[in-house]
């Protein structure tokens, strides 16, 4: 299986971790992932904070990247794959914004590359039954709550991921993988995103409520699917203790880590090493099983 | 809560702005609260999704683009997820961005417009965003220079954070696609 994988800026620095994963998982699964030569920033939320056709233009000149390459575009970040999402949906739906993108890209595109996520991926074109042949290992025992932000379910009619409020598809990976997903009310709520920065107050207040109710429901750990998410609950969770006054030591982490786990690939290998909050429970808890 | 318009200078033009830069039609909304009622910030700001889409049908002046909302919106989208008229809030809350910022409306906390240039600037130079330099640019805007110095030197040594850009980027569109849009 082959694809055109596009890592986003974060692969290359806060979240080099998700980057180390998805290349050791794919390897394992036989699936090839192909970097568009020179791919560039999609925008993020400053371009569609700045210029609607900006937000456009900037992820559509990737995935015209795709589209000459002739293949299907696989994404992890969220962000990123909202905005790819958006893209499409926009040059389909809306010939004047079309024209406007090949008028500041100085090439048409249509709006035809496939944009996946890589649990899509997992799920749909490897699928269940060869995922479970190939896992070596399993969570057996492990209690996990998927967290899957705002940007892979909204907006629904652009990202047409899964449900958009109670969607199940990290969910049923972590079944295949023997661990135990709970249901918690939280899965879509907000973390604060790209306000890590800028108001750290904000992402404290929405990060506190998903731990407090992760804490809750009794999860040993947070899997995750974007690297905003990640850095946001992983990075501010002492920063939570200390103004709110808890004590969560949940660690968070990328729901490809723990596949990568279960395929028998060291944790080092996975870059969880870079974890804030010691991964080391989970990982004792995996290999021993 | 009931909806106060102060004695200001109304119809300046603003739903007819926002409707042109989003491409969304607020008339529809029934005022159900269905936005504010899901939106993770409501608890922390004084003006709430639905009383900003109030605003504009009254086509009630400027005075919302100095609302709170504006710049503690997340851009998460559970407001437009969940509208029954299908209101494209989170669209329209780009638009007054956009306004706010080319109006010059006064500067709110964390200062969100600064980062936002910075942003950009940073894949103007390399085609990929450079997180160090753009922090470092943001503290320097907004005296900021305290606020996380402890992270850092664990986040180098755990190479959670990159020292240097990336030269990898072929800069080709991003330099027309900006040029373009000034």
């Amino acid at each position: 299986m082959k694809y055109a994988y596009y890592p986003g800026c974060s692969a290359e620095s806060t979240a080099r971790d998700q980057y180390m994963s998805i290349r050791e998982v794919s390897k394992a699964l036989d699936i090839e992932l192909i970097e568009p030569k020179g791919w560039t920033c999609c925008g993020s939320t400053p371009a569609h904070h700045t210029d609607r056709i900006l937000s456009i233009a900037l992820p559509a000149a990737n995935l015209l990247l795709a589209k000459k390459m002739g293949l299907d575009m696989v994404v992890f970040c969220a962000a990123c794959y909202n905005r790819m999402k958006v893209t499409n949906y926009e040059i389909q739906t809306n010939p004047k914004i079309r024209k406007e993108i090949s008028d500041s890209l100085g090439e048409d595109y249509d709006g035809s590359v496939n944009v996946h996520h890589f649990v899509e991926v997992l799920i749909k074109d490897i699928g269940i039954k060869k995922l479970q042949e190939a896992f070596t290992h399993s969570l057996d025992g492990l209690k996990v709550v998927n967290y899957y932000g705002c940007l892979l379910v909204r907006p629904h009619q652009a990202t047409n991921f899964d449900d958009p409020e109670n969607p199940m598809i990290m969910d049923s990976l972590i079944t295949i993988m023997g661990g135990e997903s709970i249901d918690w009310p939280h899965k879509v709520e907000c973390c604060g995103g790209g306000f890590a920065l800028t108001r750290t107050d904000i992402v404290i207040e929405l990060s506190n409520s998903i731990l407090g109710m992760a804490k809750a429901a009794g999860a040993q750990c947070m899997a995750v699917a974007c690297p905003m998410c990640q850095i946001n609950l992983d990075l501010r969770q002492s920063d939570i203790n200390k103004t709110k006054n808890t004590n969560y030591d949940i660690p968070i982490v990328y729901i490809t880590q723990l596949v990568g786990l279960c395929l028998g690939i060291s944790p080092e290998k996975l870059g969880m090493d870079k974890c804030v909050v010691s991964p080391k429970p989970i990982i004792d808890a995996v290999i021993s099983n | 809560m009931p909806i106060v318009i102060s004695k200001e200078k109304t119809d300046t033009g603003l739903l007819q702005s926002v409707k042109e830069i989003s491409g969304v039609d607020v008339a529809g909304c029934l005022q159900c609260k269905k936005c504010t009622n899901g939106c993770p910030v409501t608890a922390l700001v004084k003006v709430h999704p639905s009383e900003i889409i109030r605003r504009l049908q009254l086509n009630a002046g400027d005075s919302i683009l100095n609302s709170d909302l504006v710049w503690m919106c997340a851009s998460c989208e559970t407001c437009f997820s969940r509208c029954p008229m299908q209101i494209d809030m989170a669209s329209v809350m780009d638009a007054l961005r956009i306004i706010s910022v080319k109006k010059n409306a006064a500067k709110q906390k964390g200062n969100v417009p600064l980062f936002n240039r910075w942003f950009l600037k940073t894949i103007n130079m390399f085609g990929r965003t450079y997180d160090l330099g753009m922090i470092a640019a943001y503290k320097v805007g907004t005296s900021s220079y305290f606020q996380d110095t402890d992270k850092f030197p664990m986040m180098l040594q755990k190479r959670k954070i990159a020292l240097f850009p990336s030269f990898k980027a072929d800069k080709k569109y991003v330099k027309r696609i900006l040029k373009k849009k000034r």
